[in-house]
């Protein structure tokens, strides 16, 4: 199916009041998540993963996008107003936004967010439309062998090659893929990793794990670095953009959109870098009358560019998510855990077997966007309320719905130890900068690596040479190998030049 | 160059980690079926990162560490003892309440510590909102979602007897 016919196919599902329903709530508390410091998408949608029980997948999908698109909204109130980003692709905002809002500016530098997002939204959303079926007739091609390839390219990518550090990306990494081995073999039924616990035999539960990693790992360091007093909420003003605002705002908007959807789709993920490139992109071509706001007051260019990029990029996850059924993000990683439970297994497939659901849900992220602009704009002094919850409260609060999360999946208290044991060590990283996306994409990509390999040994009937001799393979490997050695390489070869 | 205490031990925890690991790759009983690739093949692999890892972490720490590199780790303040101690009691009160009392006693239990642990003096105050808003989870997850999340006293006496 092509992309007009299967957007047509899409709108004409998605316009239902129920899943115009689902996406308002969606889009309500994403923006609401993303908003609120210590909160964001992947926790939020692992506290709702319980709903695939009682709802339709469609349902629940078009809430999840919702929540997804709606906390890179919310994200960049909490940088402009506050100066703490709401979640990590709004880091770079929280730059000159916040120096705009501390020089009264915060009002046109919330407007050129919103918009901008929406721009960048649009355009990713249309690019996941399109380029979706493309990569899918070329996905069609791989066997199991490639497949493996691809999930150890993502392996690096996401590990090795974004972040501070390959050893303790891997590190993070290796922790994931020990938590995805928990529990019974499922092709020789051999238990693995459980030290004898009868209640680990059924594995490690996906939202126990985010739950720990994002809320309980997240509190503990934040109680760690506690220093009393509170934080300045800064006022929004009026949101109105003037004319020359509008002007200086259009086309960072633009190149962030088209630097951060490429970035989303290859399988490096995450925002953190297109946002960072933006910024200083845009540094570099603002005009020399604005050039000094930069740094000083704040300039709109560094709020529309970066902001752009971000939303962009999240679009972009969504692309190898749906059409290899490869995570980049942590949020793409629970929500792909989410087709699990519905028996939906993502991948090329997808968009055959599963095609009202696919584009519906694109359709759906159009509308989500739309809602988005709508509830952002005139809604914003809600928002702005939302961030003046005390914060002892809040964390507080936070810690009960992450009980309620892990409790309620079988009421043991096993789970609860290793919820709390698991957050301490999400402490810990986070005080020894080990990044914790790699584990929540280690856990659940490592178990359908394995299978993926296990695939390609009995094809090749224990040949391990089929990784190197089938090309796609071979290329993929190679990649792999580069992203893995290429930076120290590059390390290496500017410490010689600069000697 | 200093030996970075801190980061050795980060790295030595990623050594034993490793270690761990080892032993629970070796205790996996021999697959009674025949397949291609058993089911320690991937363990042990993931073992061998692991320690290789380790060893890499432990070199780096003994030639100065990491941390002092990071600026935003640097810069953080110190370790806020009142409060991580408050809040792992915290956690500890709802790990041992939650059977016994259930779910609304041993979350509202955790809020006012967890609050304290984040400066808030406020202790009635946050007794009657964590008392509500865990009731009103309560509420909502078992009777509106139909998760159950630990019946108790206070469950009994609101919502009745469990049938």
């Amino acid at each position: 199916m092509n992309a007009i016919d299967g957007l047509m196919l899409g709108f004409g599902h998605a316009l239902s009041l129920s899943n115009l329903g689902w996406a308002l709530l969606g889009c309500f508390l994403g923006t609401a998540i993303g908003v609120l410091p210590g909160i964001g998408p992947a926790l939020t949608i692992a506290l709702l993963l319980p709903i695939t029980f009682s709802v339709s997948a469609t349902g629940a999908f078009i809430l999840f996008c919702g929540v997804f698109y709606g906390a890179m909204y919310g994200g960049s109130t909490t940088s402009i107003l506050l100066n703490t980003p709401g979640e990590s692709g709004s880091i770079i905002t929280a730059l000159e936004g916040a120096k705009m809002a501390r020089s009264g500016r915060a009002g046109p530098a919330l407007a050129t967010s919103a918009i901008g997002s929406f721009v960048a939204g649009t355009v990713g959303t249309l690019g996941i439309a399109f380029l979706g079926p493309i990569v899918v007739e070329l996905a069609l091609q791989l066997g199991p062998a490639e497949y493996f390839m691809l999930m150890v390219l993502c392996f690096v990518t996401v590990s090795a090659v974004l972040g501070g550090s390959a050893l303790r990306g891997l590190t993070s990494l290796g922790f994931g893929l020990l938590l995805g081995l928990v529990g019974v073999d499922l092709q020789t039924g051999q238990p693995r990793l459980t030290f004898g616990v009868p209640e680990l035999l059924d594995g490690v539960n996906v939202v126990l794990v985010a739950v720990a990693l994002f809320a309980v790992g997240e509190t503990l360091y934040l109680a760690w670095r506690h220093v009393e007093g509170p934080a300045v909420v800064r006022p929004v003003g009026s949101i109105m953009m003037t004319r020359q605002d509008w002007r200086r705002s259009f086309w960072p908007w633009m190149r962030g959109a088209g630097l951060g959807f490429p970035f989303g789709v290859l399988p490096a993920g995450g925002t953190e870098m297109p946002t960072m490139l933006s910024y200083y992109m845009e540094r570099k071509l603002v005009r020399p009358e604005h050039a000094e706001e930069f740094g000083t007051s704040g300039a709109i260019e560094g709020v529309a560019g970066p902001e752009a990029a971000n939303n962009a990029a999240a679009a972009g996850v969504l692309v190898p998510m749906l059409t290899l059924g490869l995570p980049t993000s942590a949020t793409a990683a629970i929500m792909l855990s989410a087709f699990q439970s519905y028996g939906i297994q993502p991948g090329p497939l997808l968009f055959t077997t599963q095609a009202d659901l696919v584009w519906t849900l694109i359709a759906s992220l159009f509308i989500a966007n739309v809602m988005l602009v709508v509830l952002n704009l005139p809604l914003v002094g809600l928002w702005a309320r939302i961030l003046k919850i005390p914060q002892p409260q809040l964390y507080a609060g936070i810690l009960v719905f992450a009980t309620i999360g892990t409790y309620g999946i079988s009421n043991s208290v096993v789970d609860l130890v290793l919820l709390y044991g698991i957050g301490i060590i999400a402490m810990f990283m986070r005080r020894f900068d080990f990044p914790v996306a790699p584990v929540v994409i280690g856990m659940i990509l490592g178990p359908m690596a394995e299978n993926a390999m296990r695939q390609a040994l009995t094809i090749s009937q224990g040949d391990w040479s089929v990784f190197v001799t089938r090309p796609i393979s071979l290329v993929i490997l190679l990649l792999a190998l580069a992203a893995l050695a290429g930076p120290r390489l590059y390390g290496v070869w500017a410490r010689r030049a600069s000697a | 160059m200093r030996t970075a205490r801190a980061d050795l031990g980060a790295a030595l925890f990623v050594l034993g980690l490793g270690l761990m690991a080892a032993w629970q790759s070796h205790v996996i009983p021999p697959s009674p079926i025949y397949a291609q690739v058993g089911p320690t093949l991937v363990p042990w692999l993931v073992t061998a990162v692991l320690l290789a890892l380790g060893v890499g972490l432990t070199a780096t720490a003994l030639r100065g560490g990491w941390s002092q590199d990071i600026e935003e780790l640097a810069e953080a303040p110190p370790l806020n003892r009142r409060a991580l101690a408050l809040l792992l009691a915290g956690l500890l009160a709802n790990l041992v309440l939650i059977v016994p009392l259930g779910f609304t006693v041993a979350a509202s239990a955790q809020f006012v510590l967890v609050a304290a642990a984040f400066g808030s003096r406020a202790l009635l105050r946050n007794l009657v909102i964590a008392f509500i808003v865990a009731l009103s989870a309560y509420g909502l997850f078992v009777k509106g979602l139909g998760v159950n999340i630990g019946a108790g006293v206070v469950e009994a006496l609101v919502f009745g007897e469990p049938g």
